[in-house]
């Protein structure tokens, strides 16, 4: 019985998942009927598809003396508990969200949970209480974007901000001589660099939206070049591309000009290069990329190990705990996608990345949507540092791109990370709820179609 | 007048529809070009990244479940046991057997006989236990299999491997090389397939734990190593088969023309090539220059071709380059451009020097003469299945490409079939098929005038069917002692007797 379970769901696990992936394409499309019936069978879908991953690792718990079957048990019981909470109650309380960005939130975090749980249970229990955390407070954002309304006059504080706190981590690690870009406090690991993100957005949206002049660019250059400097210096490099990408993007959406997607591309090559022949943890990391099989035993381990697994696991997957993701080092954080290729398949990969797309579209739509500029670039910098960041975290762990070691958003283990992106997705609805309710634009009838009610409309009539 | 009341009308209805497409373009806001761009450019940069994962898991899920760094490969080992490799007629070459407590012990029913081409799975793995890893230990068993051994509380067992390799080749190939060391490798034409691969000295792959220390412990045992594809030889003679497409190639028209007077030597600046045991072959042409293996006249030839083009034919043949084989091998190596003196270039065109080839890069060769110009890439493994005997996968013969033109190879195979009528390869004439190929005596010792034995060459002449490729260490001549051994592989193949 337990086989015929096991591998069965091997196959109707990335069946669900490409029928979830595909409906989330179709509600990227406007004028799609019925929309919200389509987000109900996305949660139906999203609701088996743990049933079914919970079931596996149950099962195959007893079956190959990995882990207690006891502990899936109860841990599913807490993961739909919340991704109820999420998913159901979320639009209760602004029923105007987006559900399609809900939607898929829940999903990525549903997946990330699993599969986290299956490498280290412990680990999987510190994330869901960050998890459930930080919707607890991500929850308030909507409410409160709609009660301040200065934000957009402290772009010299957010610079200032980002910079000092990047800057703290930094000389905090020089002082005890660690190379870690993290600090502790009462037990709790906080990583800046994810907090300063959102900072930083709002700095470079405060910055150009009414000016977006030579000057004011050249300017920001200066802050934003200091954080990515300080990154750098931080050994996180991965944040400091996501950091420039950021702000080359940004800058090219207030200013308009393709002119300066170009001097982006060409200072970015020439910072890499400089990087590189400056860096020698810059040059491992290219090399490791370009041959980690001569280096298999030292700097190449990793990705050869990641590589391993998502060979190994092919286009099905060899079944939840049947794999031995554990074999890749921080496999928790930079290489869940590899663990979720093993053990889940190349197909579900697959669906992920296109889920994130699909998140990134939307938000980029939205983004077109938006009248005001300042909520406008928001919404489009935390598109594009979003997106960046999973290709570099996915692109590094398949070897399309040198390794930069960043987070899986939703996904990986690490608090910082998904408060972070939760916070960001909030922000999102927030900004879209505004819109919906006539802050930035004239009609929102077709989009009111999304929300599946127009409760919000008739409460501003009473 | 008239006009009138019809362009007010126009006037009035076109603001109308101006303010409907306001109204739908106003839905989105400005900047809208830049936020399509940047979703195009993401887009197509995760379709990239897309593509990229999708190709790498098409094409390297082998090599990846393969490489001896990859723990995965003792999980699988864990659920499922070693599938059993058979001969393309279905005899057992290696399964596992279990006894009552399910212990495994992987045994070979014919002992040293496939020692390199079957190899071993033990003290890392090599032959077919190496390349068909991925599928031996892998299992394709029914789902109501599976469930049963599950209950048990047994393993699955791993899909087995059907090989391209013929018993009774392999049994006469072994045989005939009896005590010597040398190896033999025996392909068929059309498609590629290794029917025998022989390497002596060999070993009992039953008892390779037993062996392994001694083996380890002496430095100097070549026991492990198959001579078929990673041995190094001096291709001595069977190198003039290069030497005389080179030859075509630069003398289309003339080569025929050729003739040279042999003193038993030939003598250029300081260096000297002597015939082999210093025969006088006295007035030759090209065709029984090649026939008697009349090394004078090579060395008289190849001080005149052109070194740049010789070294394009000789890329062309796959020296100095990656040859198309899944087993481990030695590249072969010729040089005929950089720093190459008169003597070094005259000793080349007779297969000598430095110049170094393994018998399976021989074998290709003749096998693309025999069929034609074209390679077929040379395998063993032809199916998987599954325990009940369901074909998991099954490979179809591919072509590497030409290695050279349909008329280079026929004139090759003619100058091959001389060989037999009436040159070093005689041996072969008289019999009820007919058979074509080049000998060589490869003399591996400046001192003495030892010398490997070589035989190349196909059968039959008229429709090719099977390719052999023989050297037989230190035995003398090529004419004596491979020739022999080729009869009998062709006698076995084509009047199933020995």
């Amino acid at each position: 019985m337990r086989e015929y379970i096991t591998e069965l769901s091997k196959y109707i696990i990335p069946a669900l998942m490409a029928v979830y992936t595909l409906c989330s394409f179709a509600c990227l499309a406007d004028k799609l009927e019925k929309k919200s019936s389509i987000y109900v069978l996305q949660d139906v879908i999203m609701f088996f598809m743990q049933l079914l991953m919970f079931t596996d690792l149950a099962l195959t718990s007893t079956g190959e003396k990995k882990g207690n079957s006891m502990e899936y048990i109860f841990f599913y019981v807490f993961v739909q508990i919340f991704l109820l909470a999420a998913a159901a109650m979320v639009p209760v309380i602004y029923e105007q969200v987006n559900r399609l960005l809900l939607n898929n939130m829940c999903m990525l975090l549903g997946t990330g949970l699993c599969v986290i749980s299956r490498i280290s249970f412990n680990q999987a229990v510190r994330q869901y209480i960050i998890v459930l955390l930080s919707l607890a407070v991500a929850l308030f954002i909507p409410w409160i974007l709609s009660q301040i309304h200065f934000l957009k006059k402290l772009t010299w504080v957010y610079g200032i901000a980002g910079i000092a706190m990047l800057a703290v981590v930094l000389l905090y690690s020089e002082v005890t001589y660690g190379a870690e870009i993290s600090f502790t406090i009462g037990g709790v690991t906080f990583q800046p660099s994810e907090f300063v993100k959102i900072i930083f957005v709002f700095f470079l949206a405060s910055a150009l939206w009414e000016d977006a002049s030579f000057i004011r660019v050249a300017v920001t250059a200066v802050f934003a070049g200091a954080h990515v400097v300080i990154l750098v210096l931080s050994k996180d490099l991965g944040s400091a591309l996501i950091f420039f990408v950021g702000y080359v993007f940004v800058v090219f959406a207030a200013t308009r000009n393709y002119l300066y997607l170009l001097a982006g591309a060409l200072g970015g090559s020439g910072a890499a290069w400089g990087a590189y022949k400056l860096f020698a943890h810059v040059r491992d990391r290219v090399i490791t990329w370009r041959n980690p099989w001569t280096y298999i035993d030292n700097e190449g381990y990793s990705i050869t190990q990641s590589l391993f697994a998502i060979g190994s696991g092919s286009w099905f997957g060899m079944g939840l705990l049947k794999g031995n993701p554990t074999a890749i080092p921080f496999v928790e954080k930079d290489f869940i996608f590899s663990s979720i290729c093993e053990e889940l398949g190349v197909i579900f990969g697959i669906c992920i990345i296109l889920i994130t797309i699909v998140c990134f579209l939307e938000m980029m739509k939205m983004a077109a949507l938006i009248k005001d500029r300042f909520y406008q670039l928001i919404v489009y910098g935390i598109g594009i540092m979003y997106i960046f960041q999973i290709f570099l975290t996915i692109g590094g762990g398949i070897k399309l791109i040198p390794l930069t070691g960043v987070t899986l958003p939703f996904i990986s283990y690490g608090g910082s990370s998904v408060m972070t992106t939760m916070v960001m997705f909030f922000l999102i609805q927030g900004i879209y709820i505004r819109l919906q309710q006539g802050g930035g634009r004239r009609s929102g009838r077709k989009t009111k179609q999304h929300s599946g009610g127009s409760g919000a409309a008739r409460k501003e009539e009473q | 007048m008239a006009e009138r009341p019809n362009s007010t009308q126009a006037a009035a209805a076109q603001p109308g529809k101006k303010n409907n497409k306001k109204k739908k373009i106003s839905r989105y806001s400005a900047n809208r070009p830049e936020i399509i761009v940047t979703s195009c450019f993401f887009g197509l940069l995760f379709a990239a990244m897309i593509g990229y994962l999708g190709y790498f898991v098409a094409t390297s899920e082998q090599e990846m479940v393969n490489n001896s760094y990859n723990s995965r490969q003792e999980i699988l080992l864990s659920r499922n046991y070693r599938g059993a490799i058979y001969s393309r007629d279905g005899e057992v070459l290696a399964q596992t057997r279990l006894d009552e407590d399910q212990n495994e012990s992987r045994v070979y029913p014919y002992g040293r006989l496939f020692a390199h081409a079957v190899g071993y799975s033990t003290k890392g793995r090599t032959g077919v236990e190496s390349l068909a890893n991925y599928y031996l230990i892998n299992t394709n068993t029914s789902l109501a299999n599976k469930a049963a051994n599950d209950i048990a509380g047994i393993k699955n067992p791993g899909d087995n491997v059907y090989t391209t390799l013929d018993l009774d080749l392999q049994q006469v190939a072994d045989s005939q090389l009896n005590i010597y060391k040398g190896a033999v490798v025996v392909t068929e034409v059309s498609t590629g397939k290794i029917l025998a691969m022989v390497s002596h000295p060999d070993f009992d792959p039953n008892e390779i734990a037993q062996i392994w220390d001694s083996l380890m412990d002496d430095e100097d045992s070549s026991v492990l190593l198959n001579r078929v594809t990673q041995g190094q030889y001096p291709p001595g003679s069977t190198f003039k088969i290069v030497t005389a497409l080179e030859y075509i190639r630069e003398n289309p028209d003339t080569y025929n023309n050729y003739s040279y007077f042999c003193n038993g030597y030939f003598s250029s600046g300081t260096g000297r090539i002597n015939c082999y045991h210093g025969t006088n072959h006295g007035q030759v042409g090209f065709e029984s220059s090649f026939a008697k293996s009349c090394n004078s006249s090579f060395a008289n030839i190849g001080v005149n071709l052109d070194q740049e083009s010789f070294e394009e034919t000789l890329d062309e043949l796959l020296f100095n380059q990656e040859l198309p084989i899944a087993f481990p091998y030695s590249g072969s190596k010729a040089n005929v451009v950089e720093q190459v003196s008169m003597n070094e270039l005259m000793q080349t065109s007779i297969g000598q020097g430095r110049t170094q080839i393994s018998p399976i890069h021989l074998n290709m060769i003749t096998s693309a003469i025999a069929g034609g110009g074209v390679l077929m890439k040379p395998y063993v493994v032809d199916r998987i299945e599954n325990d009940a005997g369901r074909v998991v996968k099954s490979f179809q013969p591919s072509a590497y490409g030409s290695l050279m033109s349909e008329d280079e190879a026929e004139i090759l195979k003619g100058l091959m079939e001389s060989v037999v009528e009436d040159g070093t390869g005689r041996k072969l004439s008289g019999l009820s098929y007919t058979a074509a190929g080049k000998t060589g005596s490869a003399e591996y010792n400046d001192v003495k005038e030892d010398s490997h034995a070589w035989f190349t060459g196909f059968a039959p002449v008229e429709e090719p069917e099977i390719c052999v490729t023989i050297i037989v260490e230190g035995a003398g001549s090529g004419g004596d002692y491979a020739v022999p051994i080729a009869r009998r592989i062709f006698d076995a193949y084509f009047n199933g007797g020995t």
